[in-house]
């Protein structure tokens, strides 16, 4: 184990992932000469030169339809966009043509393709480049999506997408890029894609987080533990495949459950897993399941205002006092 | 040329007109479904590239393919098979007319939405560059009115600026819908946007096949040799509408039987029989040969199953997957089995 940020950890999965297979290169704007926008890249021209470290045109469509292409005659390309703001450009791509192909073809058309995207709000960059819109990814059949909360998982799960022959959208969230966290250093460390995990338990409340809110959550259980409330957080990992076994293996035993995400309420991952948990364990509701996620509105500059429209950490903690004392 | 080729050529441009005009039938019969682009009319443009395209050249084309998957190489009856639904078509019957490929044959579709290709071409011709297949070109078809869209411009401006092997070729059927070049596209001409990415180009008529076959192999082969990117216009014409349910508003009769005068067939024919290279009984046994195919296909079409119900579940990830809500329970089910 080795002590490392997400952004160390996230770079280490690529660096090594390049280092063990030459197919794997990475393209997108500025990941080469200026090593990243986030700097996840850094140095990785200097060791791997410009055949497998493409800076690209800004030009999205461009950026993923060709990492499609070269996936297609066996390549394994990470395309990186600068923030999941600008996918909205590679949409038809993302969506339309990379999760279909496989399907659409009865299976001869193999994808082994990741796509990085920034996402995440709180940096006063207003409403156009502050969006969590991971939901939206999340609703095509065909596409993985995949969202660590701790560098452990970054690293693990970033691996695990690169080796996927399936096209994956790996979501990384700009303001965890200074979280800590313990990592493992073995290059074949893998984490599964599709697997909820168990990040803190606990016997008085399920709190279901992804990326960004598991950090908050684990924040609202220190505070729920000094209340005497025992929180148990399941972190999804990934939204597609969503996999809902931990959480009502967990919901069983708590009866009361908070989803919380950064991204928008309405239509979003909080409202598809609060329905699987009444789908699935209706009979072991004792509160109505609360969801916990942004204002409903695009996100302002000011930095009070935006503060106040994104989840914090007390939010979570006021949603889980809510489902125990009704 | 030998003769045989002469006899091959011709023959394929019959098979792609019958297939079409039964393919057509079909439809009204209610036995083929969605949507139907036929490629009557543009037969000289896939028989004439496709005859000259090396096994390692990769090839991909937009949502009228029929044509473009016979000329790749795949036989008529999976084409067929494919526009019933069967389970023997060139996609197991989940992608339909405008969603056919062959791997093996280096044919990658059958694409749908306008242009999005297109990047994905520049892609492909990535993956060659970046493999060592020096040798290789991807041969890049689509219409006039793809080049209106973002896509194009997009995955022309990255294909010169990382100098990759592709042959851009548009098939100007002067119609993008309904909805002539003149009245979307900014310049008349397509290959003049090829001039603003410093890209050569060429525009060349496209309804006699052996003038495709001779200016596609010239560029083709610069394309090969290390010249880079190369835009080539091909102007056509499609005799029937754009698709099944198209009720031709937007041209006179008048113009379409003037192209209907220089069909491809026809124009291929009375060369064949002025150069005195086959006479009319070899062509008709020809057309006689190019019937049975068809009726061959009609037939492996027919007779074959659907695709059974757990088809529908099936290749939704290369990788074992839970499926999502699968009879609405927690799925734990592996789609490889």
């Amino acid at each position: 184990m080795a002590r490392m940020t997400m952004r160390e950890a996230i770079s280490k999965a690529l660096w090594e992932e390049m280092e063990r297979d030459e197919n794997v290169f990475i393209q997108g704007e500025e990941v080469g000469v200026w090593g990243g926008t986030y700097a996840v890249t850094k140095g990785f021209l200097d060791r791997f030169g410009e055949k497998r470290v493409r800076d690209t045109p800004i030009a999205e469509a461009a950026i993923v339809g060709s990492a499609i292409g070269a996936a297609l005659v066996g390549l394994r390309p990470v395309a990186e966009l600068m923030t999941i703001n600008f996918a909205f450009a590679a949409m038809d791509h993302i969506v339309n043509e990379a999760p279909k192909l496989h399907y659409m073809f009865g299976g001869q058309f193999k994808l082994p393709l990741v796509i990085r995207a920034v996402s995440g709000g709180g940096r006063q960059l207003a409403a156009t480049h502050s969006q969590t819109p991971d939901a939206i990814f999340a609703h095509f059949p065909g596409l993985k999506v995949v969202s660590p909360g701790t560098p452990a998982d970054a690293k693990g799960l970033l691996k695990s997408a690169i080796r996927s022959d399936d096209p994956v959208l790996f979501i990384e969230n700009a303001t965890l890029y200074q979280a800590k966290g313990e990592v493992p250093e073995d290059e074949d460390y893998l984490e599964p894609i599709g697997k909820s995990k168990i990040q803190r338990e606990g016997e008085d409340v399920t709190i279901v987080a992804y990326s960004k809110t598991v950090q908050l959550a684990m924040e609202a259980a220190d505070m729920l533990a000094e209340d005497g409330i025992e929180a148990e957080i399941v972190d999804l990992r990934s939204l597609r495949p969503l996999d809902m076994e931990p959480v009502i293996e967990s919901f069983k035993r708590t009866n009361r459950a908070v989803v919380a995400e950064e991204g928008w309420r309405g239509y979003g991952v909080g409202s598809e897993v609060s329905a699987r948990i009444y789908e699935l364990a209706f009979d072991y509701v004792d509160a109505p399941v609360k969801r916990v996620a942004q204002a409903e509105v695009p996100l302002p500059y000011n930095q009070r205002l935006e503060q106040l429209a994104i989840v914090q950490t007390e939010d979570i903690y006021n949603a889980a006092k809510e489902v125990i004392y009704g | 040329m030998e003769k045989s080729e002469h006899l091959n050529l011709y023959q394929e441009m019959v098979v792609i007109r019958r297939i079409e005009e039964r393919a057509a039938e079909l439809y009204q019969k209610g036995k083929i479904g969605g949507f139907l682009h036929l490629y009557i009319g543009q037969e000289a443009v896939s028989v004439g590239i496709g005859s000259i395209r090396q096994p390692q050249d990769r090839l991909i084309t937009a949502y009228r393919d029929h044509g473009w998957a016979i000329s790749a190489g795949i036989d008529p009856k999976y084409v067929m098979a494919e526009l019933l639904g069967k389970v023997d078509g060139t996609s197991q019957g989940k992608g339909g007319s405008m969603h056919m490929a062959d791997t093996e044959l280096n044919f990658w579709g059958g694409h749908a939405v306008v242009g999005a290709h297109i990047p994905i071409a520049a892609g492909m011709a990535l993956g060659d560059v970046y493999q060592g297949n020096d040798d290789a070109v991807t041969i890049c078809m689509f219409g006039d009115g793809a080049t209106n869209i973002g896509f194009f411009h997009e995955g022309l401006n990255l294909s010169k600026v990382w100098n990759l092997p592709v042959l851009w070729v548009c098939e100007n059927n002067q119609y993008g819908m309904g909805t002539s070049v003149e009245r979307a596209s900014a310049v008349s001409e397509i290959r003049q946007k090829a001039e603003g990415y410093g890209m050569p180009n060429n525009r060349i008529e496209g309804m006699n096949v052996m003038t495709v076959r001779e200016e596609t192999s010239k560029v083709l082969e610069e394309v090969r040799n290390g010249g880079g990117p190369y835009l080539l216009e091909i102007v056509t014409y499609r005799f029937r509408g754009h698709s099944m349910g198209d009720p031709e508003r937007y041209r006179e009769k008048d113009e379409v039987k003037k192209w209907e005068d220089e069909d491809p067939i026809g124009v291929f024919r009375n060369y064949l029989l002025e150069e005195e290279i086959a006479s009319e009984e070899e062509l008709d046994e020809q057309d006689e040969e190019a019937e049975v195919i068809v009726d061959e296909a009609v037939d492996f079409a027919e007779s074959s199953p659907d695709p059974d119900d757990e088809a529908l579940f099936e290749h939704i990830y290369a990788e074992p997957t839970p499926v999502e809500y699968r009879g609405y329970a927690m799925a734990q089910e592996s789609e490889e089995k």
